[in-house]
């Protein structure tokens, strides 16, 4: 069985945004809830590199872990979904997810957040496949079609990869072989340990 | 005159020609120098930020950058939302979800449990603790009718709070196993909602019952007296004297009411109110130092119910009568009893007072304070 991951190779991403108005599109994610973002370190000063951040579907997820309602739950394929019909909006994911992942549709008094959304690599949620409530709660699932993540297929410089693990760690090992240089699988300790 | 028409339309069409060529040539020429303008320009950006790449630089700058987003320096981001995070990692998330995975759920449950069994020891050695001479049948008032309506405000609101927190933090381990997921999820909607609309208003009345009762709760030397003879509970015999209030009340009233609540008022306050632009690190340790406290107030709690209820005979008719027997007050508060009689409190008959009781009837016929 694959185990699906995400890997932004730095050294190759040039910023531009096509991976997060990609996501945006594709699941028709409304404002101020970003599932994707490219985060630009050192901007315009040496050894400036930028990354796309999403949900890295970790292994021992930290947000499944503090939930309070226990509404997540991992795929045969290692992705990492929730139940939006039990999430409380508590934001306790929020603040246990190492990545910023976790969105929420409202900030406002009271605690009151909406409920929780994030990425889905794409694989939608626990409605029925291809279903209107699916794809309104939990956005399209190209999984289900045998595709890929759409950023992941839109990056230009095939920056970010989206995959089989194992499959998206030999194109990235191959590339580091090539062209030299220290390989920086950024995230992967934090999202899938040592493994 | 038609032939020198054309060869001049072709002469100009040839000059134009040519001198685009030559156009695009030195521009193509030209163009990619610009890059030297620019590493130029650049050059003098690095300089004023003193991150040039010369041989004086003692690190690389790739791995500073690494270096620095392991640590959870913050980088640019186009995009805007409340929840957007310009950090690439965030360390607290992991370290927060240890604790309270792991220690505060696990001793939060030996320390309710602790507390518990303390209580029921305290019974099961020391039982209630009797009125020495029964009742004298006559009452006095010891608390007004707006105090007893702040105490109870605040107390009722407090278990409230504590059920609806502890769901959020055992409900998982606790409640899911017995009610499934879905009602689970139902309740802890609702709890959370009244959890946090509740919560400011409770912080209210403790403001309220510090402003009423700090009078009564400063600490003297009948206090260590009264500790010295372990409050009368755990050495019978012993009747250590005591003003309105004794000296575990004003640790219940010190510790708990202002520290303890304080502490929660403060933290549930940055919880509640995620608008100001809390990081997720403060969030976290608000999280931490709300639960902790909560915790150990919980277990202080069940002391002072048991204490105020079952504990003590005739004590919890003071504090929802308003009037508390006259030999209990002498076996408990003696010092508060006689200065009441000294600034000329009339003890009355039980049966007028209790057939009077409701809104305020406590009060007929009592000077004030
Ligand atoms: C003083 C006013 C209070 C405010 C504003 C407040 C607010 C909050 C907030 C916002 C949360 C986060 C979860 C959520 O969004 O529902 C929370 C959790 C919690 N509160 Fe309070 N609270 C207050 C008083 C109390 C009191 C009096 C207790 C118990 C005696 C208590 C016990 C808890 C517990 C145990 C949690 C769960 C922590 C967890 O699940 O990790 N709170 N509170
Ligand atoms: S990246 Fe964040 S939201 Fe995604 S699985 Fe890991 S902890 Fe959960
Ligand atoms: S916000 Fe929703 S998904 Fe996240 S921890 Fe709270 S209940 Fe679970």
């Amino acid at each position: 069985m694959a185990r699906m991951k995400f890997l932004c190779d730095a050294e190759r991403c040039i910023e531009c945004q096509a991976c997060v108005t990609a996501c945006k599109s594709e699941h028709e994610v409304p404002w101020g809830v970003n599932r994707r973002r490219v985060i630009v370190m050192d901007d315009g000063l040496p050894g400036e590199k930028s990354v796309s951040v999403a949900c890295m579907h970790c292994s021992d997820a930290p947000c499944a872990a503090v939930c309070p309602v226990d509404c997540f739950y991992t795929t045969a394929d290692g992705i990492v979904l929730h139940d939006k019909d039990l999430c409380i909006g508590c934001g306790y994911c929020f603040y246990a997810c190492p990545f910023g992942a976790p969105q929420y549709p409202q900030q406002s008094a009271f605690g009151v957040r909406g409920k929780m959304d994030k990425c889905t690599f794409c694989a939608g949620g626990p409605e029925p496949t291809h279903s209107e409530a699916e794809y309104v709660k939990y956005g399209a699932n190209r999984v289900a079609d045998g595709k890929l993540p759409l950023c992941a297929e839109m990056c230009a410089t095939k920056a970010l990869l989206a995959g089989d693990g194992d499959v998206v760690s030999d194109i990235y090992r191959q590339r580091v072989m090539r062209r030299g240089g220290r390989p920086q699988t950024w995230g992967w300790q934090a999202a899938y340990g040592t493994t | 005159m038609s032939e020198t028409t054309v060869s001049d339309v072709q002469r100009r069409r040839r000059r134009s020609l040519l001198w685009s060529l030559a156009l695009i040539l030195s521009l193509s020429m030209l163009l990619p120098t610009l890059g030297y303008v620019m590493a130029q320009t650049g050059q003098e950006v690095q300089a004023q930020a003193q991150q040039g790449f010369g041989p004086e630089r003692a690190t690389n700058p790739r791995s500073d950058m690494w270096r620095g987003a392991r640590e959870g320096q913050t980088g640019f981001t186009t995009q805007t939302g409340p929840y957007v995070t310009n950090t690439m990692i965030s360390n607290v998330g992991e370290t927060w979800r240890q604790f309270r995975m792991g220690p505060l759920i696990t001793y939060g449950a030996w320390l309710l449990g602790a507390a518990l069994a303390l209580v029921v020891l305290v019974y099961a050695v020391f039982g209630r603790i009797r009125l020495e001479h029964g009742r004298s049948g006559k009452t006095i008032e010891r608390w007004k009718f707006y105090e007893r309506c702040v105490h109870w405000f605040t107390a009722g609101s407090f278990v409230i709070l504590a059920i609806t927190g502890l769901s959020l933090l055992f409900g998982r381990s606790v409640l899911i196993p017995l009610m499934g997921r879905e009602a689970f999820a139902a309740y802890a909607e609702i709890g959370k909602l009244v959890h946090n609309y509740l919560g400011p208003a409770f912080s209210v009345g403790l403001l309220l019952l510090i402003l009423m009762w700090v009078r009564h709760n400063i600490p003297n030397k009948v206090d260590l007296a009264w500790f010295k003879a372990g409050g009368g509970i755990f050495l019978k015999g012993r009747h250590p004297s005591a003003g309105k209030l004794n000296g575990g009340e004003k640790v219940w009233f010190w510790l708990g009411v202002f520290v303890f609540g304080l502490i929660v008022s403060i933290s549930g306050f940055l919880l509640n109110f995620p608008i100001f632009g809390q990081t997720r690190e403060t969030m976290a340790l608000a999280q931490a130092a709300h639960a902790i406290t909560s915790l150990l107030w919980i277990g202080f709690f069940f002391g002072h119910a048991y204490i105020g209820t079952l504990g003590t005979e005739g004590a919890l008719e003071g504090m929802t009568t308003g009037r508390v027997d006259v030999n209990w007050a002498k076996q408990h508060h003696d010092l508060w009893y006689e200065e009441q009689i000294a600034r000329g409190a009339r003890p009355q008959p039980a049966e007028a007072t209790t057939a009077k009781t409701g809104a305020g009837a406590g009060t007929v016929g009592q000077p004030s304070h």
